[in-house]
């Protein structure tokens, strides 16, 4: 178990350190001067050269990848080439609408994922069951940003139920927050939830014909009582695998749902800042990105080990 | 040397485009509690939709025009502004005469007039903010006070300005953000806490959404109606038009998508309004170029293109045809779209003769839907003529900056220059159209020096010679559409000015 935890750690850490070279390497290869776009194009070559001089840019690679990296390790993100502004609070602000869109988008796929999965799973033989895997099939081929603005034309153009874009801070406005939060939600929650239903399906299919389940209805349990008493924990397993890989998809489908949805999230971000060649905003985003699919990673790792004491034994 | 495009720093969508439309106006339906008195809006507020976002707030070092636009006029005032029709009227100079010779401008100026940092504003405030445009500036349009050889303060109130030599474009780059008056102390963090004289100063920036601007309540001049003005943007034209069709915004004023108005006209719910902009839309030459040294090859270009047919097919047939660089809300403006009207025979026959059918030619387009669609239309009615068309998409800005207007590496290229009287910026030698013509300097440098009289004859005489040496080909002038609410009023019938006004909107 220690063993266990301590490998994972160094994985993590080496993903780390990995990936934040690659990310610094990346941008520094990226066409288009920063100094020339913030100055606009007439700019006269000395003006360019002292601003990339005032923005550290002409400074050996090396150092600059070092000195990022340490202001990364205090928190310190740096200042924006652009907006002159702080970079850290930007991202973390944008990082927190973000989350909460991802969070919201992930616990409707899963109120819609687990029981329509367990359902379709126990009626697999059923009419039932085939038509709700049909309906989900349909769910995994609309791409959110699809479902975004079909949700748009019919709940907010065509019935005026709900907004059809806008963010509020839910410390700003609670009601509003919600109101707005739902259209963007539903579009990545559905479509996930979708893709999600099919590994529920299949993994409560595998536990179905395990025998200790068989075990189970023979001491007298019903199908349902089986499943929920001792196979679900079984079938979350895959499952949560397939979750940590779609945390990270759905953080990355956020920047297309936020356009269509008009909320300054992290994805927003991004987008203006490749576009304004503002690479140190640019960079950061993208590490913190990168930051959070691997602590996700990292995090279904040991979710395995709480879930199936197997492991625990194996690793010792 | 002014950089002609709206928003370089902006992002991609539309760019060049996004500026040269105005704003979209929105309401917003949280009023303000705050009372404050004497206003006929009271605590009205309004939020305004704007197609991409500044990327700073600072326009002394960061180019685009989404800064200006929100900004100028608004929080910060000039000295002279232009009035609806075009004409120089005073600001927060009263009034100004100008010396025999033309050199030297001085200026009366308001004596009420006082910063949001509650500075009063003076003429050494003016004198300050002269001098920073050649001292801290950055952006390429502060060249536009070079010919200012000197700027001191009589009195309070009095402001005298001494030019190199006469000018009449300098008076007018006053009225742009070039003349922006600044407090001495009010210029520490211009990127994020702007200082101004103007009716509205600035409140709140959430990143990403919006500007928030608040009534001046000590503002020297009429006060706005409204107490409260939010700017939001959108980058997605249709997210717009969902937020005005659902009641979220009251106004759209950059309607990005005009295929999309027919929604908006066919409910009476909604006012359009349509008038003209400074943004030419331009298929540009590379006049370096062997194959355009030819006068018969760029005129024969101009003569194969169906200007009606490409406006209908890729602007909905919204916007203007012209036939040089000048819009129609300019003093010299003349209709010159006759002097290459389309005809398809004679562009087949001027293109055998210059030699130029068959060879083909790069263009590069910036990634900007209205480019795109337009280039689709160029390349088409071009083949049918004779030559062969290769286009090139340029990612926007940057990719389009370094390939086409820095390196000029391109034979014909597709842009809206939205900046105001342009025509002596865009065509010379220097800049990516590489157009060398002494005569049109000439023409050029006689306008700027003279009385007005001179100015419009020689204008004209400008716009004539671009247009029949056919040192680019102008496809049309983008529209200022607007779609907005039935009740809000104030709204600009055409988008000529750097900023939007917003001291004039009510309900």
């Amino acid at each position: 178990m220690i063993l266990r935890l301590i490998e994972r750690t160094g994985v993590l850490l080496v993903s780390l350190a990995v990936s934040s070279v690659l990310v610094f390497a990346f941008m520094a290869v990226l066409p288009g001067d920063p100094a020339r776009v913030a100055l606009g194009v007439n700019a006269s070559e000395q003006a360019v050269a002292e601003l990339r001089q005032q923005f550290g840019l002409d400074r050996p690679l090396t150092t600059q990848y070092v000195d990022w990296l340490g202001g990364l390790l205090h928190g310190d993100l740096g200042t924006s080439y652009v907006s002159k502004a702080e970079i850290g609070p930007q991202v973390f602000d944008r990082l927190q609408v973000t989350l909460l869109l991802v969070l919201a988008g992930m616990v409707i796929a899963l109120l819609i994922a687990v029981p329509a999965g367990t359902l379709m799973a126990a009626r697999h033989r059923k009419v039932s069951g085939l038509a709700l895997s049909a309906v989900s099939q349909i769910g995994v081929a609309v791409p959110a940003f699809l479902a975004g603005i079909l949700l748009i034309m019919l709940f907010a153009v065509k019935l005026g139920w709900l907004p059809a874009n806008g963010w509020t801070p839910p410390a700003q406005d609670p009601a509003m927050f919600l109101q707005q939060l739902i259209l963007p939600a539903l579009a990545l929650g559905l479509v996930q939830g979708a893709v999600l239903t099919r590994y529920v399906r299949s993994a409560v299919l595998d536990v179905l014909r395990e025998d200790y389940l068989r075990t189970a209805r023979a001491k007298g349990l019903r199908p349902f009582q089986a499943l929920w008493r001792h196979g679900l924990r079984n079938a979350a397993v895959p499952v949560v695998t397939v979750l940590g890989l779609q945390l990270a998809t759905l953080l990355i489908g956020a920047v297309v749902v936020e356009r269509v949805f008009v909320i300054p999230g992290l994805g927003s971000l991004l987008l203006d800042g490749v576009s304004n060649r503002d690479l140190l905003l640019v960079q950061d985003v993208v590490m913190v990105l990168v930051i959070a699919v691997l602590l996700v990673n990292f995090l279904v790792d040991l979710l395995y080990v709480a879930l199936d004491p197997r492991l625990r034994v194996g690793s010792r | 040397m002014k950089s002609p495009f709206n928003k370089l720093a902006l992002p991609t969508r539309a760019v060049a485009f996004a500026a040269a439309a105005v704003l979209a106006v929105s309401a917003c339906s949280a009023g303000s509690s705050t009372s404050s008195g004497s206003s006929p809006g009271g605590d009205q507020s309004l939020s305004i939709g704007l197609v991409a976002e500044p990327a700073s707030l600072d326009f002394t070092t960061t180019d685009g025009a989404a800064i200006p636009q929100a900004l100028l006029g608004n929080v910060y005032e000039s000295l002279v502004k232009q009035d609806d029709s075009g004409k120089i009227v005073p600001s927060l100079a009263k009034s100004w005469t100008v010396s025999p010779d033309r050199k030297t401008y001085t200026f009366d100026l308001v004596d009420n007039a006082k910063f949001t940092n509650d500075k009063p504003f003076t003429a050494s405030d003016a004198v300050f903010s002269i001098n920073r445009v050649k001292s801290a500036w950055t952006i390429s349009l502060k060249g536009a006070m070079d010919v200012v050889a000197g700027a001191k303060a009589l009195s309070p109130t009095q402001l005298e300005v001494t030019l190199s030599k006469p000018s009449n474009d300098w008076l007018f780059r006053m009225t742009t953000r070039i003349g922006a008056m600044f407090s001495e102390s009010g210029v520490a963090k211009l990127a994020t806490d702007p200082i101004g004289t103007g009716p509205y100063k600035f409140s709140k920036w959430n990143r990403g959404d919006s500007i928030v601007l608040e009534r001046n309540d000590g503002y020297w001049g009429t006060k706005p109606f409204f107490h409260q003005i939010t700017l939001k943007y959108f980058k997605d034209p249709t997210a717009l038009n969902n937020a005005l069709l659902t009641g979220t915004i009251n106004v759209i004023g950059t309607v990005q998508a005009p295929e999309a108005l027919s929604q908006f006209t066919s409910n009476d719910k909604y006012q359009v309004i349509e008038g003209t902009t400074n943004g030419e839309v331009l298929l540009s030459f590379n006049n370096s170029r062997p194959i355009f040294k030819d006068i018969r090859t760029r005129q024969a270009i101009r003569m194969a293109i169906d200007h009606k047919a490409l406006l209908d097919t890729c602007f909905a047939g919204r916007g203007k045809l012209i036939g040089s660089m000048v819009p129609p809300t300019d003093p010299w403006y003349e209709d010159l779209t006759s002097i290459a009207p389309y005809d398809l025979a004679k562009a087949k026959s001027m293109l055998q003769a210059s030699g130029a059918a068959g060879k083909t030619l790069l263009l590069r387009l910036p990634t900007l839907p209205y480019a795109t669609s337009c280039g689709q239309v160029v390349k088409s009615q071009l083949e049918q003529a004779g030559l062969k068309v290769r286009i090139d998409p340029q990612e926007f800005p940057a990719a389009w900056l370094n390939t086409v207007f820095k390196n000029a590496d391109y034979d014909m290229s597709i842009i809206a220059h939205v900046e105001p009287r342009d025509l002596g910026a865009v065509f010379n030698a220097k800049y990516y159209t590489r157009y060398d013509d002494p005569t049109l300097q000439q023409y050029l440098a006689a306008a700027d020096s003279g009385d007005e009289a001179a100015q419009v004859d020689n204008m004209k005489k400008a716009a004539r010679r671009l247009s029949e040496q056919a040192a680019g080909d102008w496809l049309f002038l983008l529209p200022n559409l607007i779609v907005a609410d039935k009740n809000i009023k104030g709204l600009p019938q055409n988008a000529i000015t750097e900023n939007f006004d917003l001291s004039k909107l009510a309900r």
